[in-house]
């Protein structure tokens, strides 16, 4: 009754088309961004900047990188912390080596970078598949953080190998280095979120998302129908890798500053992606998003509640944490396999007839 | 978006107004592979101003309020405990991890948050001129370096020509810190060093030490951290290695890194820069006012342990720089600002220390505005197996300064131009 789409009369094939096909849904969209823009740069402190909204975005921007290539084209891949640490060192190497160079395109430069090694990395998917592949990409990872490790240039051979990120502007703001203000670099990084969540969105809905979701549904059928394995894998690798690169970008340049390649970027972190959009749903955008605020929200939700409301040690709150996050992991997957995204669109689903279900 | 509301709304319900209060803050981790080096550091830390508290009501007639925050040794943990903290007034952060004390360096000096990253974290930090919020007495990890080597020259008979020595590292900011000054050291007395690096969190250790058994260093020396202490210690002894040449840097130095080896790690060597056992004043009162009335922060097992140890000197440190700033500036209530000011006049000598309650427990500390790093001193300690215990068996060594200074003055210099700092004036 409240949620409905009557009266919503469409006139043109663009209307028809368009992302969110019920005006409710749009202005919803709109409102949101409207508060996402306008409303929460005024209230953002240091704690909301660094330890929740920027998380959530960056891991956001990582889970619609690895959505694409696991969720729609089917490749699966345990590449992830390895890419976003091609896009952490891309951009640091940038930053030092073009001082002037704008953050926006030290960052896209960075998820270009990264494109072209997760197309190389990306090459044994056209011969091997699933299980195998995700062999391959965790050797992908392994090697990375390694040559990281390894190669005293990538970290301009300082003393501990940490990469630390001096002080840079996009569109003269400084929304690196430690004088920043939290307003300046959550725009920097909402704004890449918003702008490539929307050529995505695009991009999936378009020609080259259908070839790759083809891919994903049947390979042989799709090469029968005409589409390139060849170009829609490599193409997938490379638009995954330029995300999540930017993703990495971020995630060492504004979020924190300074990361060390082993820590950031290891194992855990290829995990923690492939989790948020399993959490959140495989081949969906807003599951992209549902996941990234799960994995990143919610253990701090947890420590907020349990420490500060219930007055429970640090120690046993943690391990409580740790606890709850796996038995709502297990508990969200058992009541809806197909994650977060497919829960709410049985909420809208359900909406839409309510209150009269027949 | 529901659960941001939430966390929202139990944020803000839990943040009361500031008070008059002196607040320190354990940045712990109680959890996770690095625990067992961990909760005796928190354990300690926590209870020594339990203890100021509970005798003397706090300190300079403020009270103490202790806030504890875990962090799993995990960088992007422990920044969100700093950013949800800080708003408490902290008079000064002891994160106990050198991964998350290089992210705190630009945002504690920007919110002009005192650290005390004590024996731990960035070496150049010793600086004060470049580094005016960042301190790292009593010594850093080159002088950790440097007392090893010295201990090696006089194991040796006072020349390491032509020796072999191998570093095993956590592969992390942390193990790599004192390759640089290894570096300079081999130069200088003309030993050949190798590098072995273990990945976090470090409990699989066979290939490094199937390459130590092939090369047979005259020396091992370690930084390694959590399990990854035990486990080397296993592995060095399982390879026979002759434990009286291996020695370890303050941090892989507790009794929890040992005792897993059983008799394999009698002989085991570590530098330290405090007094092992519970054989002080202090520990009486510690038990009187914290342990006996249910207060202390563990269980009570880790009283006298080599990192219960080292908590409790870092505490007698920080709540002596805040005796020194409600000196100065003459309110008991202090400001961070303040704080920062009290560590910079911090001068514990050997009757303070008496007085306190920790006779000969450390070495006597001075810190002036171009020194944040002490005087850089360290003594060796060995474990027993048979009485599963440390003794020290040196007098506190030296470090090498003629090497670590220009160093310091190299990196720091090199830290300044990159983040853009202009050093003090510090005459």
């Amino acid at each position: 009754m409240i949620y409905r789409e009557t009266g919503d009369f469409k006139t043109s094939y663009a209307d028809d088309q368009q992302i969110f096909p019920i005006a409710q849904d749009r202005f919803a969209f709109l409102a949101l961004m409207a508060v996402a823009f306008l409303v929460v740069p005024f209230l953002i402190d240091d704690y909301w900047e660094k330890s929740i909204l920027l998380p959530f975005l960056v891991y956001a921007l990582a889970a619609i990188g690895l959505n694409i290539l696991t969720g729609y084209c089917g490749q699966v891949s345990l590449g992830t912390g390895g890419f976003m640490a091609v896009g952490a060192y891309s951009a640091y190497k940038l930053m030092t080596a073009f001082p002037s160079l704008d953050m926006s395109l030290v960052v896209i430069t960075s998820g270009l970078i990264t494109a072209m090694v997760g197309m190389l990395f990306g090459l044994p998917s056209l011969r091997i598949k699933g299980f195998y592949l995700a062999v391959a990409t965790l050797a992908a990872q392994f090697f990375l953080v390694w040559l990281f490790n390894k190669i005293p240039w990538f970290y301009n051979y300082s003393a501990t190998g940490q990469i630390t990120a001096p002080e840079r502007f996009a569109f003269g703001v400084p929304v690196t280095g430690p004088a920043t203000d939290p307003w300046a670099t959550y725009l920097f990084c909402l704004a890449f979120v918003v702008l490539f969540g929307l050529i995505a969105k695009n991009l999936l809905r378009g020609r080259i998302g259908r070839s790759w979701m083809a891919i994903r549904d049947m390979d042989i059928a799709a090469e029968i129908i005409g589409v390139d394995p060849l170009k829609a894998k490599l193409s997938a690798f490379g638009v995954s890798s330029f995300y999540i690169g930017m993703a990495g970008a971020l995630y060492f340049a504004v979020l924190f500053g300074a990361v060390e390649v082993g820590e950031a970027f290891g194992i855990n972190a290829s995990f923690e992606v492939m989790f948020m959009i399993i959490i959140g749903g495989l081949g969906s955008m807003m599951g992209s998003f549902l996941g990234a605020g799960f994995v990143v929200l919610l253990p701090i939700l947890l420590k907020t509640v349990l420490v500060d409301g219930f007055d429970l040690g640090t120690a046993f709150a943690k391990y409580i944490e740790i606890t709850a996050f796996g038995a709502l992991i297990i508990t969200f997957l058992i009541a809806e396999p197909h994650g977060l995204a497919r829960l709410w669109a049985i909420v809208k689903e359900r909406l839409r007839i309510w209150p009269f279900p027949h | 978006m529901k659960k941001t509301i939430a966390a929202f709304i139990a944020a803000t319900a839990l943040a009361g107004p500031a008070s008059a209060e002196l607040v320190f803050a354990g940045l712990d981790y109680r959890t996770g592979p690095y625990a067992p080096n961990g909760i005796p550091f928190a354990d300690g830390y926590a209870d020594y101003f339990t203890l100021l508290q509970e005798r003397d009501g706090g300190i300079g007639g403020e009270p103490i309020r202790y806030l504890t925050c875990e962090t799993a040794y995990n960088t992007e943990q422990g920044v969100e405990c700093y950013e949800s903290t800080k708003g408490e007034g902290v008079l000064v952060y002891q994160p106990l991890s050198t991964g998350i004390t290089y992210q705190l360096i630009p945002k504690a000096t920007q919110d002009k948050i005192p650290l005390h990253t004590m024996g731990y974290g960035r070496t150049s930090a010793a600086n004060g001129a470049v580094f005016p919020y960042i301190f790292n007495y009593p010594g850093t990890y080159w002088d950790a370096a440097s007392v090893i080597v010295k201990h090696m020259l006089d194991v040796e008979g006072g020349s390491l020509q032509g020796k072999k020595v191998a570093l095993v590292y956590h592969n992390s900011a942390y193990g790599k810190e004192p390759i640089r000054t290894l570096e300079s050291l081999a130069e200088k007395h003309g030993f050949e060093l190798s590098l072995l690096p273990v990945d976090h969190p470090g409990q699989e250790q066979k290939a490094t030490w199937l390459q130590v058994r092939r090369d047979r260093p005259d020396f091992v020396t370690m930084w390694g951290w959590g399990v990854m202490n035990q486990v080397a210690v296993q592995e060095a002894a399982s390879i026979r290695f002759p434990m009286d040449r291996f020695i370890g840097v303050w941090w892989s130095a507790s009794e929890n890194d040992v005792i897993p080896a059983g008799d394999g790690a009698d002989g085991y060597k570590a530098v330290t820069f405090h007094g092992v056992g519970d054989d002080f004043p202090i520990y009486d009162e510690i038990r009187r006012h914290v342990v006996d009335t249910g207060k202390a922060a563990g269980d009570g097992s880790n009283l006298g342990t080599v990192l219960y140890n080292r908590g409790l000197v870092a505490a007698m440190w920080a709540a002596e720089a805040a005796r020194t700033a409600q000196e100065m500036h003459g309110v008991s209530a202090i400001t961070p600002e303040m704080m920062r000011d009290g560590m910079e006049a911090l001068d514990v000598d050997e009757a303070r220390l008496a007085e306190l309650g920790l006779p000969n427990f450390t070495v006597p500390v001075k810190v002036s505005c171009a020194n944040h790093g002490g005087p850089g001193k360290g003594m060796i300690q060995q474990w027993s197996a048979a009485d599963r215990k440390w003794s020290i068996i040196t007098d506190f060594i030296d470090s090498d300064r003629e090497v670590i200074d220009p160093l310091i003055e190299a990196d720091s210099s090199a830290y300044a131009s990159e983040a853009g700092i202009t050093p003090r004036d510090c005459n």
